[in-house]
């Protein structure tokens, strides 16, 4: 085993904002993103966007999922949001997944939600996607 | 990147700038040795304690109400929590800031999680310069929770001023108490579950170790109880690491343990950056490890090899 990779693996954070308790989810994305060599952060269940986004400043992530089952999608996502460009980070890549119906996934696109995944989604697109976009961060990014 | 824009950010006091330096150092990015050099020099003030024990014995919940007490007496609060990489893929799950949740609000108390990036000990490559960065960021109180541990993981003890070990009851009986490495690295036992059934065993299982020993002058490490779930036996901890500070602070123990620290900091980084020099160096680096496992060169000479081609190499 060689001691560091060549790059530093890319940081994300998950987390389980609101009051559903199935967590089935975001432990199978965390474990995913985690074999694709990134190092998750687990926040745990019932979290405050204001947890989480404190949470992702300390942590220095790149990119930030949500797992919401609850139906508070539009309100949770709406806040952690506004959290962020208000706390100075809203440069992190925000995408997230559940149950969320379609016309939904559109809004929370248009305020700014990077990318919804539905159930179904295979985990293999999931980590391609925040691979891919936090390169393209990087290569347009301030720092 | 601006590096002194981020150092002096850092020395302010600025939560994002902290987070973002822990990254750069972290990485070993371009900019880490430079960000070190300015901020090693304001580091020191602060009192570091270790936190380590097996995996699940309760770290993160502990460390959690440590940082619940020590706000209490207003000290600002920084946690550095570590867990393992991947061998394979080098990912990494940090599940030790779930303990930690309920501080976000708290401007005083920043926790980093960490992972060891294939490093044995206990610690991450890069977990001593992060507690400087903390420290010079200004923290009153630095705590270092290590990967769960097994028996000879025993860093953080050369890392931090006070090392308390927390065990669980029905770990083993006094022979295992009598082994050496993490049993002998302990300031502070502590017996966490303390409400499970074995918890009198375990404590005095441990202290009747501790009396085989010749005693330290004037300090037997003391074995306490928590239950960290419900907040018991954690002002006893505190008190605890309050008494072993000023022990320290006495006969330039203090001293003495910093001396000791800086050369197994240096010891620990130099060894790894003349290996990762050495391997860069080596010429025909793949063929030679190929002849060491066929048999066809030795271990010594192969090192005597690697240690010219640093000599040789162009300066960097």
């Amino acid at each position: 085993m060689s001691e560091m990779p060549d790059i530093a693996p890319i940081r994300v954070l998950i987390g389980k904002p609101g009051l559903d308790g199935h967590d089935r989810g975001a432990k199978i994305v965390a474990r995913a993103l985690r074999d694709a060599g990134m190092e998750v952060i687990y926040t745990g269940l019932h979290q405050t966007p204001e947890m989480i986004v404190s949470a992702a400043l300390q942590e220095d992530v790149q990119a930030i999922g949500l797992s919401i089952l609850s139906g508070a999608h539009l309100t949770l996502f709406e806040r952690t949001k506004s959290l962020m460009d208000e706390r100075g980070c809203g440069d992190i890549i925000l995408f997230g997944g559940g149950i969320i119906p379609g016309d939904d996934a559109e809004a929370l696109v248009a305020m700014g939600v990077d990318a919804v995944f539905t159930p179904g989604t295979p985990t293999g697109k999931i980590v391609e996607y925040v691979k891919a976009a936090v390169e393209e961060r990087a290569e347009n990014g301030a720092s | 990147m601006k590096i002194d824009q981020l150092a002096r950010a850092v020395l302010e006091g600025e939560p994002r700038a902290l987070a973002r330096a822990i990254s750069v150092v972290e990485s070993g990015a371009e900019g880490a040795s430079h960000l070190i050099d300015l901020l090693y020099p304001h580091s020191g003030g602060a009192t570091t304690i270790g936190v380590t024990g097996a995996p699940g014995a309760g770290k993160s919940t502990l460390v959690d109400r440590l940082i619940e007490g020590l706000r209490a007496e207003e000290k600002s609060v920084a946690a550095v929590a570590i867990d393992p990489s991947s061998p394979f893929t080098g990912g990494a799950l940090l599940g030790d800031r779930v303990r930690m949740m309920r501080h976000h609000a708290d401007d005083g108390v920043f926790i980093r999680s960490m992972a060891n990036r294939g490093r044995f000990g206990g610690l991450a490559p890069t977990t001593r310069s992060v507690v400087h960065l903390l420290d010079a960021a200004g923290f009153d109180v630095v705590i270092v929770e290590t990967v769960g541990v097994g028996q000879a993981e025993v860093s953080v003890a050369g890392s931090t001023m006070s090392t308390v070990l927390v065990l669980v009851p029905g770990q083993g009986d006094a022979i295992q108490a009598l082994k050496a490495g993490v049993m002998e690295v302990a300031d502070i036992f502590v017996v966490n579950k303390a409400d499970r059934e074995g918890a009198d065993r375990m404590v005095s299982a441990i202290e009747s170790v501790l009396q085989l020993a010749d005693p330290l002058p004037d300090r037997t490490p003391p074995v306490l109880r928590t239950c960290a779930t419900r907040g018991d036996g954690i002002a006893p901890l505190l008190e605890a690491l309050d008494g072993h500070r000023a022990w320290l602070r006495k006969a330039k123990r203090l001293q003495d343990f910093r001396i000791a620290a800086a050369e197994e900091e240096l010891r620990d980084a130099l060894g790894h950056h003349l290996t990762d020099r050495a391997i860069a160096a080596l010429d025909e680096k793949e063929a030679w490890i190929e002849r060491l496992a066929s048999r066809e060169v030795a271990l010594p000479r192969l090192i005597r090899v690697a240690v010219r081609a640093i000599r040789d190499a162009p300066r960097p």
